[in-house]
């Protein structure tokens, strides 16, 4: 039996969430894992916004800013609780979203960057400045989900670290799981149809506007997820969550892995998450040679690591 | 006999767009019944991509109306002239290249295979049953059109004359009342460009109003029912295909210029 894409995809990221902790050499790399679980969340909406639907955002950490502050300000001041908090973020991100897709879609390439931009740059200011709120600068504590507890109650011992490990890994399978029904979906054809050519996809009857907006809306609910989870398993948060730097890493990844590609662009986010880490030796020029690498990337294999990757293989097995 | 009685379906009054200066399109009527094939010829540049532009909600014109069954769609998006039963392929083509054929078959049949944006993202029943349908209706098409076979290729490995098919697959997918043809056999050889002027016959027997822009004379002069002829962006004649070729004004601004080249 063949696989489906679909199916390999899910089926490569749950063999890799469960069986990777059997080669971690300490119980950090459940936190390194985490993490990188949490960047390939919002990485897959990126996948969904410019990988399929050729709109570029520079600004989508102000959406995970949204939904890591979120777990913190709706349980301190509503005492709702962190997981509603998680959705309330989520809902929050749909609506602005929305509220700003709506007349910034209608740019298009270096315009929409530069318009998205200046919407992350407005968030981040806001969890800056607005101090009696998000205390600023220095950051805010976030209340504990309450899971693993649950789950200790259960008979389930995990530690923290791996508790986020698996909590995140799942998340991730759930959330690619997600873009991959829309993938081949109707609304998915859709997104790719316009981006292929928007006059093209106007004349068979896409509504430009509203399928960008869409895919603008789906996106962010991505990157708020992504926030609140960072913001959850961290039990603090800074504004830096919301940060152009942020953005800007959310991009790269996706567009390192293979923009198109679900899994190239989690692979991109594991790449980008793991490899300063391996980079350490180079001691102060880490950056740069992370900035040499990228850009060796970017030249040699501009599908993305993973997609080029796979086109190499497959290469040499015929 | 005048053609705008109340059987037309798309009716062209005065229609005009300038660019710059240019008069691209200046002062053009004309109208198209159901079922009946109308050609529109004339040298290049003459203006009838930009016409077709116009017609199809691309320009906004900035003289005339366009009427599509009696009512005015003049400067309505092309979206909502897909749901009007407007349909077009495209003279520079217009391909979803890294979708594969079929799919850029079924992105015809968008307008009925869209559905709620969340039972897409769940991949419930009721969205895989839309894209099942939408599916099994494009696979009938790219056989019609003899594409079947290139289904799962990814589109923008095929050749030129394979494309242009595949467009009107696509266009045919929006089930038409009337379908804008931009140079359909260019490129293609004389099979092809048999195949293509059956299908068109086809498609037109069918009830199916259709508007032609093509380049070889012949085809023309066999299948139209109706020509109208531009010039510098006006209209210089109309008729049936043997009142046409007959017009001296005709002769010079496009047949003999043909021939000359020829
Ligand atoms: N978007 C545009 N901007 C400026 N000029 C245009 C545009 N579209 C068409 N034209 C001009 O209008 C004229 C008619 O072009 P076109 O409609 O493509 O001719 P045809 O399809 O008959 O060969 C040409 O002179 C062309 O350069
Ligand atoms: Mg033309």
């Amino acid at each position: 039996m063949k696989l489906t894409p679909k199916s390999a995809t899910l089926l490569v990221l749950a063999v890799l969430v469960a069986l990777s902790p059997l080669f971690f050499p300490s119980g950090y790399y459940y936190r390194v894992g985490a993490l990188i679980f949490v960047n390939g969340i919002a990485v897959t909406g990126i996948v969904i916004l410019t990988g399929w639907a050729g709109q570029i955002s520079l600004g989508h950490a102000g959406f995970a800013g949204i939904g890591a502050y979120a777990c913190a300000l709706a349980p301190a001041h509503w005492s709702l609780h962190p997981a509603l908090a998680v959705v309330l973020g989520a809902a929050i991100s749909a609506l602005l979203a929305w509220l700003v897709g709506r007349p910034i879609l209608r740019l298009r390439g270096y315009y929409l960057g530069v318009a998205t931009l200046g919407f992350g740059i407005l968030v981040s200011m806001v969890l800056n400045n607005e101090r009696d709120l998000t205390r600023g600068p220095d950051g805010i504590e976030v209340p504990e989900l309450g899971l693993r507890a649950l789950l200790k109650g259960w008979g389930l011992d995990l530690s923290n670290g791996q508790f986020w490990y698996f909590f995140c890994g799942l998340c991730l399978i759930a959330g690619a799981w997600l873009a991959l029904n829309l993938y081949n979906s109707p609304t998915g054809r859709a997104l790719r149809a316009l981006h292929g050519s928007e006059v093209a996809a106007r004349t068979v009857g896409v509504d430009l506007a509203r399928m960008k907006l869409q895919a603008f809306m789906i996106s962010a609910v991505y990157a708020s997820v992504s926030g609140s989870l960072l913001a959850l398993q961290n039990k603090f948060i800074t504004p830096d969550v919301a940060g152009f730097m942020h953005s800007i890493e959310m991009v790269t990844m996706a567009v390192l892995g293979g923009v198109g590609s679900v899994l190239g662009a989690i692979f991109g986010a594991g790449a980008l998450t793991l490899l300063p880490q391996a980079l350490t030796v180079f001691a102060e020029y880490e950056q740069m040679v992370l900035g040499l690498v990228m850009m060796l990337v970017m030249i040699f294999l501009r599908e993305g690591l993973l997609p080029s990757i796979l086109r190499k293989l497959r290469g040499r097995g015929e | 006999m005048t053609r705008s009685d109340k059987e037309t379906l798309l009716s062209v009054e005065g229609l005009g767009i300038a660019f710059g200066g240019l008069k691209a399109v200046n002062n053009v009527s004309f109208g198209v019944r159901p079922g009946e094939i109308v050609s529109i010829i004339g040298p290049n540049g003459a203006g009838k991509t930009t016409l077709f532009n116009m017609i199809s909600g691309i320009y906004l014109p900035s003289m005339g109306q366009v009427t599509l069954s009696g009512e005015d769609v003049t400067g309505i998006a092309p979206h909502l002239l897909a749901r009007r039963g407007m349909s077009r392929t495209f003279q520079n083509l217009q391909i979803f290249q890294s979708m594969t054929v079929l799919e850029n078959a079924i992105a015809g049949y968008h307008l009925q295979e869209r559905g709620p944006v969340l039972a897409d993202l769940f991949g419930l029943p009721s969205s895989r049953a839309r894209a099942k349908r939408a599916e099994a209706g494009a696979r009938k098409l790219l056989e019609r059109v003899g594409l079947d076979r290139a289904a799962e290729r990814e589109a923008g490995n095929l050749s030129y004359g394979s494309l242009k098919r595949l467009e009107i697959a696509r266009a045919l997918a929006l089930d038409p009342k009337i379908l804008l043809l931009d140079e359909p056999a260019a490129g293609c050889n004389a099979v092809e460009t048999e195949e293509i002027d059956h299908l068109i016959a086809e498609v037109a027997a069918s009830g199916v109003a259709i508007l032609l822009v093509e380049h070889d004379m012949k085809m023309v002069m066999r299948i139209s029912n109706h020509i109208v002829v531009l010039d510098h962006g006006e209209k210089i004649a109309e008729g049936d295909p043997a009142t046409v070729s007959r017009n001296p004004a005709v002769v010079a601004a496009y047949l003999g210029a043909e021939n000359a080249d020829g």
